[in-house]
This record gives C-alpha cells, structure tokens and sequence, in this order.
C-alpha cells in the first residue's frame, strides 16, 4: 500500500516524533518504507537514523509504503500518528 | 588579555564561581587491522559494547525522568533508539567482515557516515542532532574499550563547566548542587543543552568561541547569562556589582514564580481572570510562563499581515489549533480579522480613506469580503475541537452586524457538518466593545452574544473623537477621562444585567493606575501583554473589592481628567 502525506508538525521529523514512528513500525511485520517526495531519497521506515537522514521538515511530502500481511493495519496507524504528531 | 567574553545567552541567570574546563580524555581509536579469526571476538565487542550502553542510557532516562520529567527523559529514549538501530548495527558488523577491522574503528566510520548525513541537511534542528550521535558514540566505544566513561557528577562545589560542547548525557549528570553554570564553545539557543539548561534553571552561554583558550580551571568567572558575558578573573567591585545582579535576578524570578500560580483573588475572596494577548502561536510560552489562565485577544490580522498571499483555511486552522492546544483546555479567544484603520496588506487592495478609523475596516471588510470572512470561521471551528476557542468580532456598532455575522458561521458549521468535520457545536461568540454605539446600549447587545471585551484603545478615540495618531492632540487622549470610564462602567453593566462575561483587551487593562477601578467596577477579566500579567496579579491580590467599589463610585462623581487622576 501507498500514502502520500503531508508532514504538519513545527519541526517535522526530528528524534522524538522519530523515535515513536520507528517504535511502532517495528511492531509490524509488514516492510516499511519512507520517501521524501522533495528529495526523492527512500529509506526503511524501521532505522531512526535513516529516517533521520531524509531531512523530514514541516510542510514535506512523504510516501509510506507498507508491503505485508498486517500492510493495511500498519499504514493506518502510521499514517495516523504522523498527522497527529506535535511539537 | 581581554577578561570579557560574549557569547549567545542560552538560560537566564547569573552564577558566581570557579572554572572547571571539561575537556575529554580523548579516545584513541585502534585503526589496525585484525585477522579473519578475530572478527567473531569484534562482533562480540560490539555487541556487548551497544548492551552496556542502552544500560547506561536507561538509567540516565530514570534520573532526567525525576530531575525533570517525563518530556526530557524521552530524548534519552531516542537516543536508546539510535542506539538499537539496526542499519547501525548490521553496517557496522559489514565492515568489520569487509574491512577487516576493529569494532571500534568500525562504529566510528559508520557514525561519522550518519554524521555527515545529517550536517548536509537544511533544518538546524536536525543538523545539531548529530551531536546526539557523536554522544552516543563515545559512550559506545568507551564500553567497546572497556573505558570508564567520563562523569560530570561529582565536580567541586561552585564550578562553572567550560567545555568545547555538553552533550545531552553531560548535561544529564551535572549536578546542580556543585554546578553554577556552564559555557560552552559551540552550540545554538536550541541545543539540547540550552534547552536543558533552561529547564534546571541553571545559567548558561552556547557559542562561545576561544573560552577554552582564554580561561583554565581554579579561574574566578562571572557568567552572566542574561547577556551572554563572562569576566574572568573580575575585581572586587565587579563581583560586588554582580552578586547584587544576582540576588536581584533570584528575588524577582522567585516573586514572580509565587505569582505563577496563585489566583488573581481579593482579599474579600472575588476572583478575577487574568489573560494574555497574543499575536502568534509563539507568544502563548510566554503566556502561560507568566501564569495567563487563558487567552483573552488573539490577534489574527498578523497572519494576514506576516504573508504575501491571504492565508489558506489550513494555513490559519494550524496556527489556531497550535494555540488551543498549548492553552490545554483553557479560554482561547480568537479575533476575526481586524484589518483596515492603521494595518494594510499587501494583496488586498483598501481604498485610502480620509478617514480610515472611521471607514471600511476590521468586521466592515468581513461583512464584505464574505469568502475571506468565511474561511477564516471555517478554520477556527476546525480547531475548536482541540481546547476551548471563542469568537470575537471586532468594531461592531448595530446588532445587524451581529447577526449577519452570525448567519453566516452558521453557514459555515453547515458546510463543515456536510463533510463531516468535527467542530464546537456550542463555540462562544463575542463582540468587541469599542464603539461609543455599544456602550450606550450594552445591554441590547448583550442579548445577542455570550460575552464582550473592551477595547479601550478604540473606545478612547472613538468617545473622545481624538484621533490617537496625532500628537498635537496627544494630551487630550487619555482614558481617564470621565466619559470614557462612564462608557466602561455602561458595557461592564450592561454585560452583567444580561449575565453575560466581560473582559478587556486593550492597554488600559495593564495600567496599574487603573486596576482598582476596574475591580471596583466589577470587570470580570484582564487580558494584556503576557509580562504585564504578574504585575496586574500583584495589585488585585492587595485589593478589597467592596472599597474598589466604593472608590469607584466616588471616582464616577468627579468632574475632570485632572480630579479622576488625583484621587485614583
């Protein structure tokens, strides 16, 4: 499965919100994967530093994309916590 | 030698104390080569190396989790993460297999890859992150080489730390008994350390560059983080002069901290709200640090003002939510549009006016401008489900206006409900009363809405016909003028009779002279710029409502400006 969204938090994708994403992701046994859409560059959605590296700020355009047993499961709750990330 | 240094001032305060140049027993990695028997013992190396450090992580989370809760001990948590990752791992373990080379060579060409990553990147924020993983490496390859980790905790009492930077574990271990403050060479007002240092309250300087070099440990030093100096070595009368800088620092921050969160009450037990103006979502930290319960003007023609194009639904509805969110459930008042008069945007074309004040301006252009109008409604009943938001429009003179502009969030809400977006059914709606029009007749217009809030700085000019721009009449503005006080006690009154809310907005809110009056009055919220808040606080908490009221009555009698002032 594909999403694209929209990153709306202050300062994006940085260790915090990061930790958390990767934190879930790895609950799933899905593959995931991160694209900045501005960048091009795609990383796995299970390395804090990889994702770290795409330089994820507010107002990025990312793709996620989950391929798995539990893809349908993983997207929504991925894609739910980053649309409700803060700070 | 120049003994005063600046630097940019990272946490307030002013320390008094000895050097302590902090710098690392630098870690000499082994970058000989190892043969193919050895690689198993590397791997072994860094694995273990990587579990004694996720050990040490977790119990450094614990003592920043009680120092000072759970929001900083979950950047320990992502460190645990970078930690645990396993590209990190796998990619390390590669090139010892490919490269035949030692763990700790190994972890550093792979953390410096990551580095390298992230100082190429555009965001500060993410740029100053790898020095969270310089950090982490050092802790790493000192439990690799089965070195002893360096710790800052045990210092000699008074010590200010200098050092070419503190990494969030550094800082982690200061203990604030010992430490008066640190400096450090590197590092912006956003580093994990400033930020740190802000949350201990322990005085600081970042970026600081050549301080290593122009001071040694057991030196006398002066930090003075509020403007971002050190002396070194500074005579007599400058620790004399500092040290009351300081007890004058401490006293106030402690007063204000009483202050914080004390209510604003009489001494005959009546509480009045204190609220904060706002222009932006960044001012409500300032808000709630000088112990505002709620916003009571937020300010939205900035948004329009700050920007080339008109701000988007979305644009706005993040910025608002943002605030409500921050205010954690308590009162956010939001002001529709207040442009026209003075303030000007760039892509709208306003006609020049002879007399702008009295022309097409704030809830005039909105009645108009119904798409602009609408757009902004929409955004804030987004945010509404978010904490509690009310809407407050500004300049109205007629209850039609009230009433159009109510239709027309009505619409809104139907439109919104349409599609299935969630927003405060019951929302407040408000006027600004700043017409002479609405004073007279508060009470009408108190039927139509669930609060108002003065704004004197309108109410005065208007009342008065003095246009507040123009010097040569500048004496005659003044809103201790019995009439415009008779137009405040008419609104307060006239609010009160329909049971409704009323608050000021408007600089006269902040005037100390005028507290008591207000009190006295029976006006139910302040609202003013964050900082005048505790001042405000300071003056009600010494009143007794029932003299204000007394007081007030005397006041209303008197015939001039003059008499008001000199029995205030």
């Amino acid at each position: 499965m594909e999403k694209t969204i929209t990153i709306t938090n202050e300062t994006g994708i940085h260790t915090r919100p990061g930790n958390k994403f990767v934190t879930l992701a790895k609950s799933f046994e899905s593959k995931i994967l991160v694209k900045n859409e501005e960048t091009k560059k795609e990383v796995k959605g299970t390395s804090l530093l990889k994702l770290l590296s795409l330089g994820i700020k507010k107002n990025t355009k990312i793709t996620l994309t989950t391929t798995g047993n539990d893809e349908a499961k993983a997207m929504n709750e991925l894609s739910e916590l980053l649309l409700n990330l803060k700070d | 030698m120049k003994n005063l240094l600046k630097g940019i001032p990272a946490s307030p305060g002013i320390s008094i104390g000895k050097v302590f140049l902090y710098q690392e027993n630098k870690i000499n990695i082994n970058k000989t080569n190892i043969t193919k028997n050895e690689i198993e013992n590397e791997i072994l190396l860094l694995k273990s190396g990587k579990q004694k450090t996720i050990e040490q992580l977790v119990q450094l989370r614990e003592s920043i989790f009680k120092k000072l809760g759970v929001e900083k001990a979950e950047i320990f948590d992502g460190h645990i993460t970078l930690v645990d990752d396993e590209d990190l791992l796998d990619e390390t373990i590669e090139k010892i297999e490919d490269d035949l080379i030692r763990a700790e060579y190994a972890l550093e060409l792979s953390i410096n890859e990551y580095c390298e990553m992230l100082a190429n990147l555009e965001d500060t924020y993410l740029r100053e992150r790898a020095t969270d993983l310089k950090d982490i490496s050092k802790r790493w390859i000192s439990n690799i080489k089965g070195l002893e980790f360096y710790d800052l905790s045990s210092l000699p009492k008074g010590s200010i730390v200098i050092a070419e930077d503190l990494t969030p574990s550094d800082t982690a271990q200061l203990n604030l008994d010992n430490v008066f403050g640190f400096v450090t060479e590197v590092g912006g007002k956003t580093a994990h350390s400033a930020i740190m240092a802000r949350s201990l309250e322990l005085p600081a300087i970042v970026g600081l560059k050549g301080i290593l070099n122009s001071t040694k440990s057991g030196d006398n030093m002066i930090l003075d983080g509020l403007s971002g100096e050190v002396i070194i070595n500074p005579s007599e009368t400058q620790i004399n002069e500092f040290t009351q800088k300081m007890e004058n620092f401490i006293k106030e921050k402690e007063d204000l901290k009483k202050l914080k969160t004390k209510k604003a009450i009489t001494t005959d037990n009546v509480k009045f709200n204190l609220w904060a103006n706002i222009g932006s979502p960044k001012d409500v930290e300032s808000a709630i640090e000088n112990g505002a319960e709620g916003i009571g003007l937020y300010r939205t023609e900035f948004l329009f003002m700050n920007s080339d194009k008109q701000p988007t639904e979305d644009d706005q509805f993040l910025a608002y939510k943002t605030v409500a969110e921050k205010m954690e459930g308590k009162p956010v008042t939001i002001r529709t549009m207040d442009i026209g008069g003075d303030k000007e945007l760039s892509y709208m074309e306003l006609p020049n006016e002879m007399n702008p004040f009295l022309g097409w301006r704030a809830i005039r252009i909105s009645l108009d401008k119904v798409d602009i109008f609408k757009t902004q409604l929409k955004a804030i009943l987004r945010a509404s489900v978010f904490g509690q938001i009310k809407i407050m429009f500004p300049m109205v003179i007629s209850v039609d206006e009230i009433r159009e502009a109510k239709t027309i969030l009505e619409e809104c809400k139907k439109e919104l409900k349409d599609i299935n977006i969630d927003f405060d059914e019951n929302i407040k709606v408000g006027i600004m009363v700043e017409t002479p029009a609405v004073a007279f007749r508060a009470n009408i217009f108190a039927k139509e809405v669930d609060f108002f809030s003065i704004g004197t700085n309108d109410l005065t000019q208007y009342c008065l016909a003095v246009d507040r721009g123009n010097e040569r009449i500048s004496n005659l503005y003044n809103s201790f003028n019995p009439s415009v006080l008779t137009a405040i006690k008419m609104a307060i009154d006239g609010a009160h009779q329909e049971g409704i809310s009323i608050s000021m907005c408007g600089e006269f809110a902040a005037d100390e002279r005028a507290s008591k009056l207000l009190v006295g009055m029976g006006l139910d919220s302040f609202s003013m710029s964050a900082s005048s808040v505790p001042r405000i606080k300071n003056n009600i908490l010494g009143y007794n409502k029932k003299e204000c009221q007394e007081n007030m009555e005397k006041l209303l009698k008197l015939s001039t400006v003059k008499e008001v002032m000199n029995n205030l």
